[in-house]
């Protein structure tokens, strides 16, 4: 296990928000908070899943609710800490190890900040390898863990457990009024796994893989080097395009931010065209009436010079960005996992997820 | 009867007299150490040019960087008390805990957290304690302090106990001075918190130089209203300008934008505001300048009050060039004010843009002859340079494909081609002086950003009453209620939150009642 450090923080947020593919939420204020706990003497440790004991008891951790009332009515600082103890006491044991249900955007950081209260280390993985806009949409849900017990905590130390829900669905549901009545945000820690379950069902190595594309970027931009390439030589990504954005539509849906980007090839790739589709995150690319990278694998958009992350809020005309594509994680590209995350998850019918690995091998 | 427009900025002061839409002078002097004694000879010189008397002057505007400067120098600031009203919530990251060491040093250390912060909805998080302020006024008055910013969760959506608080702490720390966040900036705690906090530890400065830039323009004889224009265009009158020096901050592109707009009569356009180092680079939209999505840098501080965005890149008339094996390079390195010294039409030995431009035949600035032995075909190059560097910027502002023109103004406007690609350049007269014409004009605003939940009302009724309010404000400050046009109307509904919370957005403009 080592521990993490304050550039491995500064490194991550940038590489979470890459993870993010467009959504997951601004990790500044969770960044800010894990330096703060590293500045007070706070260590994490960051646990590899092939150090993490079988019948280790590791529960995942997060905000849930709207973003913009996370950017204004900052936690209290313990909520996390009040939620991990009520899972203790209902379960009758102390949890080992926090994880991220997903590493792309701000909940990267979350489960950092509770385990430096905890004095527990965080499990080098995740449930998503990515972003996603819901809940059950984690590897954990996927291969048959249930979210419930879960428990919800405010700033006023109000503490929701959920006992039972009959399905995923529920869960979200339920979990989704109850932090509607606390005030829009909640930290919510859900049913703890056994460490060999993690071990099978989590996306691994995701903290080390988003500092390590942190600080591809950090280092680029040290060294005023074009960061594109070395971002795909680290992650054996495909540079599909650069690109300036030549149309935008967007609009909200069911509570989501839904569009499209027409994208026009600039500099090395002028005359291309694509489109982009999004649902809070890039779903789809689609190049000559083809599609070529789909959900779950993961479309990056990126500036094209400094090669940070553009999240699909602050998306405009006339932006130049580089798009990437990274081949997911194996675990998201089973028939259990297409049918929660693959293309039809999202409603676009006529799209066949086409692995992007074997196809550029 | 005028107006007259001023703009100090960091090198010249520039002054411009208008009568309706005439402009009747226009004068360049250099910038004071003091500000009042440059700003009192462009007073004097613009009304012997226009041939004009005091008492024929309406009104005054002037736009200065004098605040930004202060920040980014980190000079004038007071020693200030930050209450954030927030308990139980927000104690996670104390204020000012993502500001650079210095900075945060010359505020100091004087942070108190307190209840009073409300919910997306306005109801309180925890009861208000009255007591509990008074206890913190009185600890700021036995440190001595008398600026106070006071900074409440969600005040934009109910400011009562901001209100409240600063009342309170107006009664245990007399003669102080205090800034309420409702009254600076958006939703965005920390943001909002830290401009309110800049806002505070200027309020002495801002007191000192209204003064003394009311005082240098009575001692010219003149006896109109000033006023100081603000970020978004508009202006504010010198009581204002004494309780918000924040709002300045971004006053110079805007006025240059603005003065663009005028000059040309183009509302929808890019404007490349050219100086001696660098072009700054933004967009208009219905005459005003496109404002900024998401948060800006003040001197090493994130803010969230709207700014214009405006980018820069490192090319103005005093850029150096520089070859290598017949290929020109040029800036970001420059000559600066020192144009006139050192460039070769001067007389000097540095290579300049401004140069490249008189050799070009597009300029006619000191001696032509200077540079005649330039190689044709290098100029051709450096010319080439230029212009794709200029048309990269100008696409690089563009939000629609629709073609939209580019204006050109400041004195390094020489520099620009007839044409950038398919987009049409123009070059009004009185380039030079666009920041001061931007001022002198000047509209009045009121705005509102709020979140309203939409269980109890519609959202006609949300909307209907946020212009309301916003018409009130804006009449308030001064406009002129027929003149009144909603320049802003936003309504965003809020992912994941029931209760259909919606945030509205709505900023009126009118002309200036005077």
């Amino acid at each position: 296990m080592r521990y993490l450090t304050e550039t491995d923080i500064e490194a991550l947020a940038i590489g979470a928000a890459i993870l993010g593919t467009g959504g997951g939420g601004n990790p500044y204020i969770g960044k800010l908070r894990c330096l703060q706990e590293l500045r007070r003497g706070n260590p994490v440790g960051l646990l590899a899943l092939d150090e993490l004991a079988d019948d280790a008891f590791v529960m995942p951790i997060g905000g849930i609710g709207a973003p913009i009332v996370g950017i204004e009515k900052l936690e209290e600082g313990d909520e996390g800490l009040r939620a991990l103890r009520a899972l203790e006491a209902y379960c009758g044991r102390k949890i080992d190890a926090l994880i991220s249900a997903e590493i792309g955007g701000g909940n990267a950081l979350e489960p950092i900040i509770t385990a430096a209260a905890a004095g527990i280390p965080v499990v080098d993985g995740d449930g998503m390898g990515r972003a996603f806009p819901e809940m059950q949409m984690t590897t954990f849900s996927i291969y048959g863990h249930r979210s419930t017990p879960a428990a919800l905590a405010d700033e006023r130390g109000n503490v929701v457990l959920f006992q039972h829900a009959v399905s995923e669905g529920w869960f979200e549901r339920l979990a989704r009024s109850a932090v509607v009545t606390m005030g829009g945000t909640a930290i919510g820690a859900e049913a703890p796994m056994a460490g060999s379950y993690v071990k099978r069902a989590a996306v691994p190595n995701t903290v080390t893989q988003a500092i390590r594309l942190g600080e591809v970027v950090l280092r680029a931009n040290a060294t005023h080097t074009d960061p594109i390439p070395l971002i795909c030589a680290a992650e054996q990504g495909v540079h599909l395009m650069d690109a300036k954005i030549v149309e935008l539509k967007r609009h909200l849906q069911g509570g989501f931010a839904v569009g499209e980007i027409a994208l026009e090839g600039i500099d090395g790739h002028a005359g291309g065209r694509a489109l982009v589709q999004f649902q809070n995150e890039f779903l789809t690319f689609e190049r000559d009436g083809r599609v070529e990278v789909s959900v779950p694998d993961l479309i990056v958009i990126l500036d094209v010079d400094s090669g940070r992350a553009i999240t699909t809020e602050v998306l405009r005309y006339g932006q130049r960005v580089a798009v990437l594509a990274l081949p997911c994680h194996p675990l998201l590209r089973t028939a259990e996992a297409l049918a929660v995350v693959g293309p039809q998850a999202f409603g676009l019918d006529g799209v066949t997820f086409r692995p992007l690995a074997r196809r550029q091998a | 009867m005028v107006r007259i427009g001023v703009d100090v900025g960091g090198t010249n002061t520039d002054a411009v007299v208008m009568k309706g839409r005439d402009i009747l002078a226009a004068v360049k002097v250099p910038t004071s150490a003091d500000v009042t004694s440059g700003l009192m000879q462009a007073l004097v010189e613009v009304q012997v040019q226009a041939a004009i008397a005091a008492s024929e002057v309406a009104l005054i505007v002037i736009g200065t960087t004098h605040f930004t400067n202060a920040v980014i120098e980190r000079k004038h600031l007071a020693p200030t008390a930050v209450v954030r009203l927030c308990l139980p919530a927000a104690q996670c990251l104390v204020p000012m805990v993502d500001w650079p060491d210095d900075l945060r040093r010359a505020i100091g250390d004087h942070v108190f957290l307190a209840s009073g912060g409300v919910e997306f909805d306005g109801t309180p998080i925890a009861p208000f304690d009255p007591e509990e302020i008074r206890r913190i006024g009185a600890e700021i008055r036995k440190r001595g302090l008398t600026a106070i910013a006071v900074a409440g969760v969600f005040a934009p959506v109910n400011d009562r106990f901001e209100r409240e608080a600063a009342a309170l702490l107006a009664a245990e720390c007399p003669g102080s001075r205090i800034t309420l966040s409702s009254a600076i900036g958006q939703i965005g705690l920390l943001e909002r918190e830290s401009a309110t906090i800049l806002n505070s530890a200027l309020l002495d400065l801002a007191h000192r130089t209204v003064a003394s830039l009311r005082a240098g323009v009575a001692q010219c004889g003149i006896r109109c209203p000033v006023f100081l224009s603000q970020n978004d265009g508009t202006l504010m009158d010198t009581q204002q300008a004494e309780r918000f020096p924040v709002l300045t901050f971004a006053s110079g592109p805007t006025n240059s934008m603005r003065g663009a707009a005028f000059l040309t009569g183009r509302y929808e356009a890019i404007v490349i505001d050219i100086g001696g180092t660098t072009c700054d680079v933004g967009l208009l939209h219905k005459g005003f300048p496109r404002q900024a999505a998401a948060t800006v840098d003040v001197g090493g501080v994130r803010t969230n009050f709207r700014m214009p965005d405006v980018f820069s890149i490192g090319l103005g008339g005093g850029s150096i060039v520089t070859e290598s094996a017949g290929t020109p390079a040029i800036g970001p390195e420059s000559v600066g004010f020192e144009l006139t010294r050192r460039a070769r039409v001067f007389g000097g030995d540095v290579l300049t843009a401004t140069d490249i431009a008189v050799a070009a035949g597009r300029a006619d600035i000191g001696d032509a002859a200077l540079v005649r032995g330039l190689d044709p075909g290098f100029v051709a190059r450096c010319e080439a340079l230029i212009a794709k560097r200029l048309a990269a910027a100008a696409d690089r502002s563009r939000i629609s494909p629709e073609p939209i023109p580019v204006v050109a103004v400041g004195g390094g406007s020489i520099l620009m081609p007839e044409r950038l690609g398919e987009l049409e350049v123009i070059r009004p007269g009185h380039y030079a002086v666009a920041n001061a014409i931007g001022a002198a004009i000047a509209q009045t605003s009121g705005e509102v950003d709020r979140i309203y939940s939409l269980e109890t009302s519609s959202r006609e009724t949300a909307l209907a009453e946020a212009e309301r309010e916003a018409r009130s404000k804006a009449i308030a400050a001064g406009a002129l209620a027929g003149t009144l046009m909603v320049t802003e109307r936003e309504d965003v509904p809020l992912a994941y939150l029931k209760g259909n919370a919606t945030r509205v957005r709505v900023k009126v403009i009118g002309d200036t009642g005077f």
